[in-house]
């Protein structure tokens, strides 16, 4: 092992120093602290438990994103999460069961085996909300104001979110008929938008012209508020669910229009993202400066079926490491008093009362180290009082 | 990523075909690409720029969103995977297939067979679609010479003409897929800078279609 070997960190695994550090940890206290005020109670659940329950039901995707270890004390595997939403769901289903609606916050670290897009860290904190027990608009227009709320707590200049709904496509494909391997493969297609291949596999497989007009335009589908229009005609001959869908999609968009008139919203009906355990919704908000979502989520009312309790459940996730990339966040004013030490009390209870205020205070042994410690002000003891100066 | 749209393209013989179908869009580069020793290449529209790239390398500034928009060829895509990319226009140029090789007249390799490919993915899956079990060996060129040296069996490469195949006693055994150039485009610049982008894309379809007609 060479010296260079030794202090190398992992790809993607990353450590972060003061001057990020300091912006994070506050981001991450004003979004606790805005989701407390919206009445969502803070959890902060175990780094690891057991894939059982870690693993329910959020698709290959997830799975292959997890850490996973055996547990020495019961021969079990233990994954290390690379999602919260699931431990969420477990304490609505069990440890925290409540009747009535539950609104819990979370911010921590989760841990993802390989990068999710290039350049992503392999260890973000995320912060994220989750609403469970009600189904309706209201809710869901909820957890989209509060990701509004969340960007605008970080600063963020320009907010652009994405919306969709997953009911859509799954209502279009009810109505057709062909092998899952067939419908795997058109997935795929149109999740790139990859539509010289959508329409070979059109020709090939759909005989209803109907629905072949719909699956041909589902990819086009996506942009301002006008597409929603032309969805709702085009989906009328075909599939009634999927009519829903997009009124479903108009109503939410109503209000988030009338709430943040600042947002541009962006419609795409053919966007898959967490198609395997979404149900309704599908949301993600996007800023000028990084190619991909910077906080994602949804409707996914079927995720605490595992533990015994089907509710529906809505939320999102914000990627605080992605923001702290943007460099919007910054640092208080980096002010910092030093004082030579002289070991009198006198000395000992002035640092302690302008720390009781607040301030921050080093001490040194001389003169000569305050400058390097990064000090503006120094406690200086003049006429027999001590007091702050600038150095 | 601001409110300029980079447009990533290849370098070489595409290029040629390309500049038409962005001049359909009503982009055209400031100076004349081919002359020019240079890699980012101002255009009519002051919010258009255009960059000059290896085929490889275009994927790779468009999924990083570097660039906005990008021309690059379906092999290329299908190699490194095309996670966090639209592809919504087949530009039908630079057509070719992609196939696999082996010496003229030569036996089909039973069992395990050793396969040279710059595209070691899509060989690897082409082989274990067909249930068989595959040594794949990297190469960067010069494919047809590895089945004369006794280095592999068979070779995955895109094949044109046939021509280079044939000079060196090879022949196209099995067709993999039809490749052609696509525009591809970042999916976060599609989602922000939706207008911008898809007029583009359809000012290059129109040119597309027409060409075809």
């Amino acid at each position: 092992m060479t010296y260079a070997d030794r202090w190398l960190l992992p790809d993607g695994v990353e450590e972060i120093l003061p001057a990020e550090a300091r912006p994070i940890e506050l981001l991450r206290r004003r979004l606790l602290e805005l989701y407390r005020t919206w009445g969502y109670d803070m959890v902060i659940p175990p780094l690891l438990e057991y894939t059982d329950s870690l693993l329910i039901g959020l698709g290959r995707d997830v799975d292959l994103l997890t850490f996973k270890v055996t547990d020495q004390l019961s021969g079990r595997t233990l994954g290390i999460r690379a999602d919260i939403t699931p431990q969420i769901a477990r304490m609505d289903a069990h440890s925290y069961k409540r009747k009535g609606a539950n609104r819990l916050c979370y911010a921590g670290h989760v841990v993802h085996t390989k990068p999710k897009n290039p350049l992503a860290t392999r260890t973000p904190i995320q912060a994220g909300v989750e609403f469970y027990g009600e189904p309706g608009l209201p809710a869901d227009a909820e957890v989209v104001s509060l990701l509004a709320e969340s960007l605008r707590t970080a600063g963020l200049p320009r907010l652009h979110v994405d919306m969709g709904h997953v009911g859509i496509y799954r209502a279009l494909m009810a109505k057709v008929d062909v092998e899952p391997a067939q419908k795997e493969a058109f997935f795929a297609m149109l999740q790139r938008k990859a539509v010289a291949e959508i329409e070979q596999w059109v020709a090939d497989n759909i005989k209803t012209p109907a629905i072949a007009k719909v699956l041909l335009a589902l990819p086009g589908l996506a942009g301002g508020r006008e597409i929603l229009a032309e969805a709702r005609a085009l989906f009328a001959a075909v599939a009634s669910d999927a009519v829903t869908a997009v009124d479903q999609l108009a109503g939410i968009a109503d209000v988030i229009e009338q709430r943040y008139p600042e947002i541009e919203l962006y419609f795409d009906l053919g966007e898959l993202r967490g198609y395997h355990y979404l149900t309704g919704l599908v949301f993600a908000a996007f800023a000028p400066g990084y190619g991909n979502p910077i906080a994602s989520g949804g409707r996914y009312d079927h995720i605490g079926e595992v533990f015994g309790r089907r509710r529906p459940a809505t939320g999102f996730a914000v990627d605080i490491t992605a923001l702290s990339k943007l460099g919007l966040l910054s640092a208080e004013k980096g002010t910092l008093i030093g004082v030579v030490n002289d070991g009198s009390s006198d000395q000992w209870a002035a640092i302690g009362a302008l720390r009781a205020q607040g301030e921050r205070v080093v001490s040194a042994e001389s003169k000569a180290e305050l400058a390097g410690l990064g000090c503006d002000r120094e406690l200086v003891k003049k006429d027999e009082q001590y007091q702050v100066v600038a150095l | 990523m601001s409110d300029m749209i980079t447009i990533a393209l290849t370098k070489g013989r595409i290029l040629e075909e390309t500049l038409p179908l962005l001049a359909a869009a009503e982009i055209l580069p400031e100076e004349d690409i081919n002359k020019s020793r240079k890699l980012v290449f101002a255009t009519n529209q002051a919010d258009v720029q255009l960059l000059v790239l290896r085929g490889a390398d275009v994927p790779t500034y468009v999924q990083f969103g570097a660039a906005d928009m990008g021309i690059s060829g379906k092999d290329t895509l299908m190699e490194n995977g095309a996670e966090g990319l639209y592809e919504p226009l087949d530009l039908r140029i630079a057509r070719c297939q992609l196939m696999t090789a082996a010496i003229k007249g030569a036996a089909t390799k039973p069992g395990r067979i050793r396969v040279a490919t710059k595209y070691v993915n899509i060989a690897k899956q082409y082989y274990a679609a067909q249930g068989r079990q595959s040594d794949i060996i990297k190469l960067y060129g010069g494919m047809e010479l590895a089945p004369i040296m006794g280095l592999a069996d068979e070779i995955v490469d895109i094949v044109d003409t046939g021509n280079t195949l044939k000079a060196n006693g090879l022949e196209a055994r099995e067709f993999i897929a039809d490749i052609s150039s696509r525009l591809i485009v970042n999916k976060a610049s599609m989602k922000m800078k939706h207008v911008r982008i898809q007029a583009i894309i359809d000012g290059i379809a129109q040119a597309v279609n027409a060409g075809n007609d």
